[in-house]
C-alpha cells in the first residue's frame, strides 16, 4: 500500500513547526468560541435586565436602595490593574521567559484571589437578596453569573501556574499561558458592563 | 339553548374577522398549491428529461427568475396579510359591549361590567354576546396561562398573568361557536371550553337582566335543606351564590348555574344526573380538576341537586 | 518548505500509524477512546435509539387519540408522553445525530486525521448520554416532564408543578446543551483550521458548511435556553422570582428567551439537512453543485434571518401592529434563501446524469415532504392566519413537514449514503426502497390530515377530545398511518442489522462521489488517511488532477496532526494530539452528580465542584513529559512562530 502513490508528487510538512502562538493555534479558535458563548449569556442576562426593568414602575422596588458602590468600584480598580501582571505574563511566554512567566502568574493569582475576595463583600453590600423580588434575583444572578468566571478562571490559572512550577516545561506551554491571558481579559471586560449595569443602571434609569 | 350549535372551524366564519382571515386562507392555498404544482412540475422535469447539455448561463437566467418570481410573490403574500391584519384590527368599538374574561384552571369566569356595581354579572364558560355588534373582550388569566380561541369568530388571543389585552369580536349570526382552551395550561387543558352564545339583541338584553337578578330562594322544604347543605359544606369556600353567604372566588359562579347549557367548562350537558356526579366525584370525569371529590349521602345529594336546579 | 519533489520510496509506516492512532483494546478502550469515528457512531447510534423511543411515545399518543374520549392515557400520563416526545426529538434526537454526522463526517470531508478537541468532543458525548438516560429514567419513573417541551412559565413554576418534573426537563437541557456546544466548537475549529491543502474556504464542501453555520447558530442559540432553564431551576428551588408575576417577574420573559432559543433550534436541525441534500443532490447528478456560492450564502442568510424570528411564536400574546408586519415580513422573508437552495437544486439534476439509488430517492422524499412544510410555513408566517392555526394540529402537522422533511428524510437519505463509508458494506437497495415507499406514505397519511384537524378547531396537547367535535375520523386515519410508517422503520432496522454483518462488501468510492471522505477506504482506517490529501477543486476526487500531491512527513509514532489557515488552507503547523483517555468519562460522571445534584440542594454546586475540579485537572495535567511534541525545557529558542511570522521560521 505505501507504494500506491508512487510517482505522485508530495507535499513534505515535516519541516513545519509543531505549534504556533495566536490565531495560528487551534486552541485560540476553541477559547474563541467559549468567549463568543460565554458573551451571548452575559448580553442575554443584561437583556433580561433591563426587559425586567420595563416591567416595574419602581427599579429598585421600593424601599430598596441600589447596590453599595464602595466594592464593586474598588473591584473595578483591581479588576482593571489585574490587567498589568496579566499582560507581562503574556509578554513573556511570547518570549518563552520561564522566571518571569512564573512571576508574573503569581502575581496576576493573587489578583485573582483580592477581586474574589473583594466580590464576597459586595454580595453582602447589594441591599437585596435574590428571593426578595425580580430585580434582586436578576441583581444576584449577573453577579453571580461573573463569579463564576472569576472564580473558575483563578482555578486554571492557579493549575496553569503550578504547572509552570513543577510539571514537565514545554514549549507549548507558552502557548497555553497565552490563552490564559486571553481569556483572563475577556473575564475582566466583561466586568465593566456588567458593573455599570449593576450598579450603575438602577441610580440612572430608576 | 336558543340557536344551533355549530362546529368550530375556521373555514365556517360567522363574524367580520374570521371571515377576513378565511379569505386569506383561501388565497394562501391557491397561491402555495400552484408553487407546489410547479416546483415539483420542474422537479419531475429535471429528473424525467431526457439527457443533453444546458448551459451554465440559461441554468442561471433560470434560477434568478424563479428567485425572482419567489420574491414577488411573497412580496404580494405579505401585502394581503398585513392587510389582513388591518382589516381585522379596524373592527369599530363604538356601542361595544365590554365582557371581561379571566382564565383559571380549567375554567372561563366572565363579567359583564357595569358602573353601577349592583348591576354586574359574572359567570362562567359561557360566553353571550348580542349578534351584530363589535364585543371588546378584555383578556387575562389568574393563574398559568390560557388562550381563547373561537375559531369561527377570531383568531386567539392568550390569556397572560400580570397582561390584560383586548380584542374585539363580532358574531354575525345566532348560533352557539364552541371555543376551547388553546394555549396547554395543564391537566384538563383538554377540557377547558367555553360556549359563545350569540343571540338577537332582545334576548341578549333578556339574558343580561335574569342574570343581574340575586339567586332564587328556595320555595320549598327540599330546596332550602339543599341550600342549608350547600352552605354547610366546604362548596361555599370556592363558590359564589349572588345573595347569600356563599362568596368564595376560587371555583365558577353559581348564581345561575342551571340557566347555562354545559357543565364543567364545555365537557358535559348541563343534566341532573351529570351534576350529581360531578359533584360526588369530578376527578373520574375531569382528573386533575380542582375540585375535590363531595361524600354525601343520597338524601342530602338529590336536596342539593333540587336546590341547583332552581338557579336559573 | 513545501517544496514538492519526488516521492521517497516509503512514505509512511503505515502499520505504525494504525498503532498510533489506535483505541485501546477491549472495553477500556471503549471508554475512553477519542476517535471521532467512534464518538462520531456512537451519538448517530444512540440519538437513534432514542429516535425509537420518541417513536413509541408517538405512538402511544395516537392510540389515545384513534378515538373520542378515549381511556387508554390518563391526562397525567399523556403530558407527561407528549412533554417528552417533543423534548427528546428535539434534544436527544435532532441535533445529537446531526451533530454525530458533523463530528463522523466533518474532518473526514476537510481531509483531516482527526477532529478538533477530541477529548472534548468524547466528554461531550458522555455528557448528552448521561442527560438522555436522566431524561428517561425520570420518565419511567413517573417523574418526566409534563408541561410540555416549551415548559411555559408560569405553569411550570413550583406553585403550578410541585413535582420535580419540570426541573427534570430543564435540567436535561443542560446536559444537552453544553454537550452540543461542545461540539459546535469543535466542529468550527476543524472546519476553519484542519482542511486539507489547497481547501480553500470557497472549496469546503456544502455539508461542512452547513456544520459550520449550525455550529455557529449552536453558540448563540442554546445560551438563551440555558439561561431560562437555570432561572426557572432557580425559581423552583432558591425562591428567585424571575417568572414571577406578585414579585415583578414575567410570565412573557420565558417566552422571549426560550424562542429565542426555539426558532433558530428549528434552523439548527433543518440547516445540516439541507446540507445532506446539497451533498446527495451533488453526487446522484455526477455533477459539480449549481450555484455552489448562492447556496452557500442562501444557509448563511437563513441562519441570520433565523435570529429575528423568535416573536413568530408569540403572535396570540397581543403584539403592537408594528411588530407584527415587521415580523411577518422576517418571517415571510426567511422562504427565499431556503426557495433559492431549492431551485439550485433543481438546476443540478436538470443538468446532472442521474443515479436512482435509494439515498436520491430518500431525498426526494425531502422534496415533497419539505416543500409542503416550507408552503404551510408561509401560511403561519401571516399574523392573522397564524392566530387562527397557532397551537392546532396544523401547527403540529407543519412542524412535522419541515422537521420529518427537513431533518428525517435526509437524514435516511445520509444513512444508506454513508452507511457503506461506515461499515465497509452495502445496504440492500430493494429493501431500502421498501422502507422508504411505506414511511413516505405512512408519513403523509399520518400527519396530511391533521392540517384539516387543526383547521376544524382541534388544538395541540389535548389528551382527549369530546364525540361531537367531529375530529373522529380523521384522528383514526392519522393513527393508521403509524403503522405504515413503524414498518417502514423496520424494514430499515432489518436491513442495516443484516448488512452490518453481511451485507454486500462495499467499495471505497460505491456512488462515485466527489468529496474526501470517499478518498480513503471503507471503513477508513484510525488515521482516516494514510497519506493526507491535497486538493484542487470542490470535488477533489472528481477535480484532483492525476499528480496531485499527497502531504508526507507527519510523525507516525505520535498522533501528528497538520493545522492549516483559515482562508486558503495553506499549512501553517502541525500539533501532537491527545491519546486516550479516562478524563473525558469522569468529568462527564462528575459533571453529571453535579447536575443531578442541584435540582434537589443548591449546596450540590460547591459540593459537586470539588470532583470536577480533580477530575478537570487530571485531564488537563500532562502524562509525561514530551507529550506536546514541543521542546522541552531548558530552551534556548523559540521554535514555535508568532501569527506574524512565516510558518516554521520562528527564531
Amino acid at each position: 500500500m505505501t507504494d500506491r502513490h508512487a510517482g505522485a508528487r508530495v507535499l513534505d510538512v515535516s519541516t513545519l513547526a509543531p505549534g504556533g502562538f495566536g490565531y495560528r493555534s487551534l486552541m485560540w479558535w476553541g477559547t474563541l468560541g467559549l468567549v463568543l458563548i460565554e458573551s451571548t449569556m452575559f448580553a442575554l442576562v443584561i437583556g433580561t435586565y433591563f426587559y425586567l426593568r420595563t416591567r416595574n414602575s419602581y427599579w429598585p422596588p421600593q424601599n430598596i436602595a441600589p447596590p453599595d458602590l464602595r466594592w464593586g468600584t474598588l473591584n473595578l480598580v483591581v479588576m482593571l490593574a489585574s490587567g498589568v501582571p496579566n499582560e507581562l505574563a503574556k509578554k513573556a511566554a511570547g518570549r518563552i521567559d520561564l522566571r518571569r512567566v512564573r512571576l508574573w502568574l503569581v502575581v496576576c493569582l493573587l489578583f485573582g484571589v483580592a477581586f474574589n475576595t473583594i466580590r464576597a463583600l459586595e454580595f453582602t453590600t447589594l441591599n437585596v437578596t435574590f428571593s426578595n423580588d425580580a430585580y434582586g434575583s436578576i441583581v444576584w444572578l449577573l453577579l453571580g453569573l461573573h463569579t463564576t468566571h472569576i472564580a473558575t478562571d483563578v482555578v486554571d490559572t492557579g493549575v496553569l501556574t503550578a504547572l509552570m512550577f513543577i510539571g514537565p516545561v514545554e514549549e507549548q506551554r507558552f502557548v497555553d499561558v497565552e490563552e490564559n491571558a486571553v481569556y483572563w481579559y475577556f473575564v475582566v471586560l466583561t466586568w465593566l458592563p456588567i458593573y455599570g449595569v449593576i450598579y450603575w443602571a438602577p441610580r440612572i434609569i430608576s | 339553548m336558543t340557536a344551533s350549535t355549530v362546529l368550530q372551524s375556521i373555514l365556517d366564519p360567522a363574524g367580520p374577522q374570521a371571515a377576513y382571515i378565511s379569505r386569506l386562507w383561501w388565497l394562501m392555498l391557491w397561491v402555495t398549491t400552484i408553487v407546489f404544482v410547479l416546483v415539483l412540475g420542474f422537479l419531475a422535469a429535471a429528473l424525467l428529461r431526457r439527457r443533453r447539455a444546458t448551459s451554465e448561463q440559461s441554468l442561471a437566467r433560470a434560477v434568478v427568475a424563479a428567485v425572482g418570481a419567489t420574491v414577488v410573490i411573497l412580496f404580494g403574500l405579505l401585502i394581503a396579510s398585513v392587510w389582513t391584519g388591518r382589516a381585522v384590527a379596524s373592527l369599530g368599538a363604538t356601542s361595544a359591549v365590554t365582557i371581561e374574561i379571566v382564565g383559571h384552571q380549567f375554567w372561563w369566569e366572565v363579567q359583564f361590567d357595569d358602573a353601577d356595581p349592583s348591576r354586574r354579572v359574572t359567570t362562567a364558560n359561557e360566553l353571550h354576546v348580542p349578534v351584530g355588534r363589535p364585543v371588546v373582550l378584555k383578556v387575562t388569566s389568574r393563574d398559568v396561562i390560557h388562550s381563547f380561541w373561537a375559531p369561527n369568530l377570531h383568531g386567539k388571543r392568550d390569556l397572560i398573568p400580570g397582561y390584560t389585552t383586548a380584542i374585539w369580536i363580532q358574531a354575525d349570526r345566532p348560533a352557539v361557536y364552541r371555543a376551547q382552551c388553546a394555549e396547554f395550561c395543564g391537566k384538563q387543558h383538554a377540557h377547558m371550553a367555553l360556549d359563545v352564545v350569540a343571540e338577537t339583541e332582545a334576548q341578549f338584553e333578556r339574558w343580561l337582566d335574569a342574570q343581574r337578578k340575586p339567586a332564587a330562594e328556595p320555595a320549598n322544604e327540599s330546596e332550602a335543606r339543599g341550600r342549608d347543605a350547600f352552605m354547610r359544606r366546604q362548596c361555599v369556600l370556592c363558590h359564589s351564590i349572588r345573595g347569600t353567604l356563599a362568596r368564595g372566588l376560587v371555583g365558577p359562579d353559581l348564581t345561575h348555574l342551571a340557566s347555562r347549557g354545559k357543565l364543567a367548562a364545555g365537557t358535559l350537558p348541563n343534566t341532573r344526573g351529570h351534576l350529581g356526579g360531578w359533584i360526588m366525584n369530578s376527578q373520574e370525569i375531569k382528573p386533575g380538576n380542582l375540585m375535590p371529590p363531595n361524600l354525601m349521602t343520597s338524601d342530602e345529594l338529590q336536596s342539593l341537586l333540587t336546590y341547583l336546579e332552581i338557579l336559573k | 518548505m513545501n517544496s514538492e519533489r519526488e516521492l521517497p520510496p516509503v512514505l509512511v509506516d503505515e502499520a505504525q500509524l494504525e498503532r498510533t492512532w489506535a483505541d485501546e483494546p477491549g472495553l477500556a478502550g471503549w471508554l475512553t477512546s477519542v476517535d471521532h469515528k467512534s464518538i462520531g457512531i456512537r451519538y448517530i447510534a444512540t440519538a437513534f435509539v432514542f429516535f425509537l423511543g420518541g417513536g413509541v411515545l408517538a405512538l402511544l399518543m395516537r392510540i389515545q387519540l384513534a378515538r373520542p374520549d378515549n381511556a387508554f392515557l390518563g391526562p397525567d400520563l399523556y403530558n407527561q408522553i407528549f412533554s417528552t416526545h417533543g423534548s427528546n426529538m428535539m434534544f436527544l434526537f435532532a441535533v445529537p445525530i446531526l451533530q454525530g454526522l458533523g463530528i463522523y463526517f466533518v474532518p473526514l470531508m476537510v481531509g483531516a486525521r482527526a477532529i478538533a478537541f477530541p477529548r472534548l468532543v468524547a466528554y461531550s458525548y458522555w455528557l448528552y448520554l448521561a442527560g438522555g438516560i436522566f431524561l428517561w429514567v425520570s420518565f419511567l419513573v413517573n417523574v418526566g416532564p409534563d408541561v410540555g417541551w416549551f415548559a411555559y412559565a408560569p405553569l411550570s413554576e413550583t406553585l403550578y408543578t410541585a413535582s420535580k418534573r419540570p426541573d427534570v426537563w430543564a435540567q436535561m437541557i443542560t446536559f444537552t446543551e453544553v454537550a452540543s456546544l461542545a461540539v459546535a466548537v469543535s466542529i468550527v475549529t476543524t472546519a476553519f483550521k484542519m482542511r486539507a491543502p489547497g481547501m480553500s474556504l470557497n472549496r469546503m464542501p456544502i455539508f461542512v458548511w452547513a456544520q459550520v453555520v449550525t455550529s455557529f447558530m449552536v453558540m448563540f442559540a442554546m445560551p438563551a435556553v440555558m439561561m431560562a432553564s437555570t432561572a426557572l431551576i432557580l425559581d423552583r428551588l432558591v425562591n428567585t422570582h424571575f417568572f414571577d408575576v406578585e414579585r415583578g417577574g414575567d410570565a412573557l420573559l420565558w417566552q422571549h428567551l426560550f424562542w429565542f432559543f426555539g426558532h433558530p433550534e428549528v434552523y439548527i436541525i433543518f440547516i445540516p439537512g439541507t446540507g445532506l441534500v446539497s451533498t446527495l443532490v451533488t453526487t446522484f447528478s455526477r455533477r459539480p453543485m449549481f450555484g455552489y456560492l448562492a447556496v452557500v450564502l442562501s444557509l448563511v442568510a437563513t441562519a441570520f434571518i433565523g435570529f429575528g424570528l423568535w416573536v413568530h411564536h408569540m403572535f396570540a400574546t397581543g403584539l403592537p401592529q408594528l411588530g407584527e408586519s415587521f415580523f411577518t415580513a422576517a418571517s415571510i422573508m426567511i422562504a427565499i434563501p431556503t426557495g433559492a437552495q431549492f431551485f439550485c437544486w433543481i438546476a443540478t439534476m436538470w443538468s446532472g446524469r442521474l443515479s436512482f439509488k435509494t439515498p436520491f430517492v430518500w431525498m426526494l422524499g425531502f422534496f415533497v415532504v419539505f416543500l409542503i412544510g416550507g408552503l404551510s410555513g408561509v401560511m403561519v408566517a401571516a399574523v392573522p392566519l397564524d392566530i387562527q392555526v397557532h397551537d392546532t394540529y396544523f401547527v403540529v402537522a407543519h412542524l412535522h413537514y419541515v422537521l420529518i422533511g427537513g431533518a428525517v428524510f435526509p437524514l435516511f437519505a445520509a444513512f444508506y449514503y454513508w452507511f457503506p463509508k461506515i461499515t465497509g458494506r452495502m445496504l440492500s437497495e430493494p429493501l431500502g426502497m421498501a422502507s422508504f415507499g411505506l414511511f413516505f406514505a405512512g408519513f403523509n397519511v399520518v400527519f396530511f390530515p391533521m392540517h384539516v384537524l387543526g383547521l376544524h378547531g382541534m388544538p395541540r396537547r389535548i389528551y382527549t377530545y369530546l364525540p361531537e367535535t367531529g375530529w373522529g375520523s380523521l384522528n383514526l386515519l392519522a393513527t393508521a398511518g403509524v403503522v405504515l410508517m413503524t414498518f417502514g422503520v423496520l424494514v430499515f432496522i432489518a436491513d442495516a442489522l443484516r448488512a452490518w454483518r453481511a451485507g454486500v462488501i462495499a467499495a471505497d468510492n460505491p456512488w462515485e462521489a466527489g468529496t474526501l471522505e470517499w478518498a480513503t477506504s471503507s471503513p477508513p482506517p484510525n488515521s482516516n488517511f494514510v497519506h493526507l490529501p491535497t486538493v484542487a477543486g470542490r470535488d477533489p476526487i472528481w477535480d484532483n488532477p492525476p499528480d496531485q500531491p499527497v502531504v508526507v512527513g507527519l510523525r507516525s509514532d505520535k498522533r501528528d496532526v497538520l493545522v492549516t489557515h483559515v482562508l486558503d488552507a495553506e499549512p501553517d503547523h502541525r500539533t501532537i494530539f491527545p491519546e486516550p483517555s479516562q478524563w473525558p468519562l469522569l468529568t462527564a460522571l462528575a459533571t453529571t452528580a453535579l447536575f443531578i445534584g442541584s435540582i434537589f440542594t443548591p449546596r450540590a454546586v460547591p459540593y459537586g465542584a470539588v470532583p470536577l475540579f480533580v477530575t478537570m485537572t487530571g485531564w488537563f495535567w500532562p502524562k509525561e513529559a514530551g507529550e506536546t511534541g514541543t521542546q522541552q525545557w531548558p530552551i534556548e529558542h523559540r521554535t514555535l512562530p508568532r501569527p506574524n511570522e512565516e510558518p516554521g521560521k520562528a527564531a
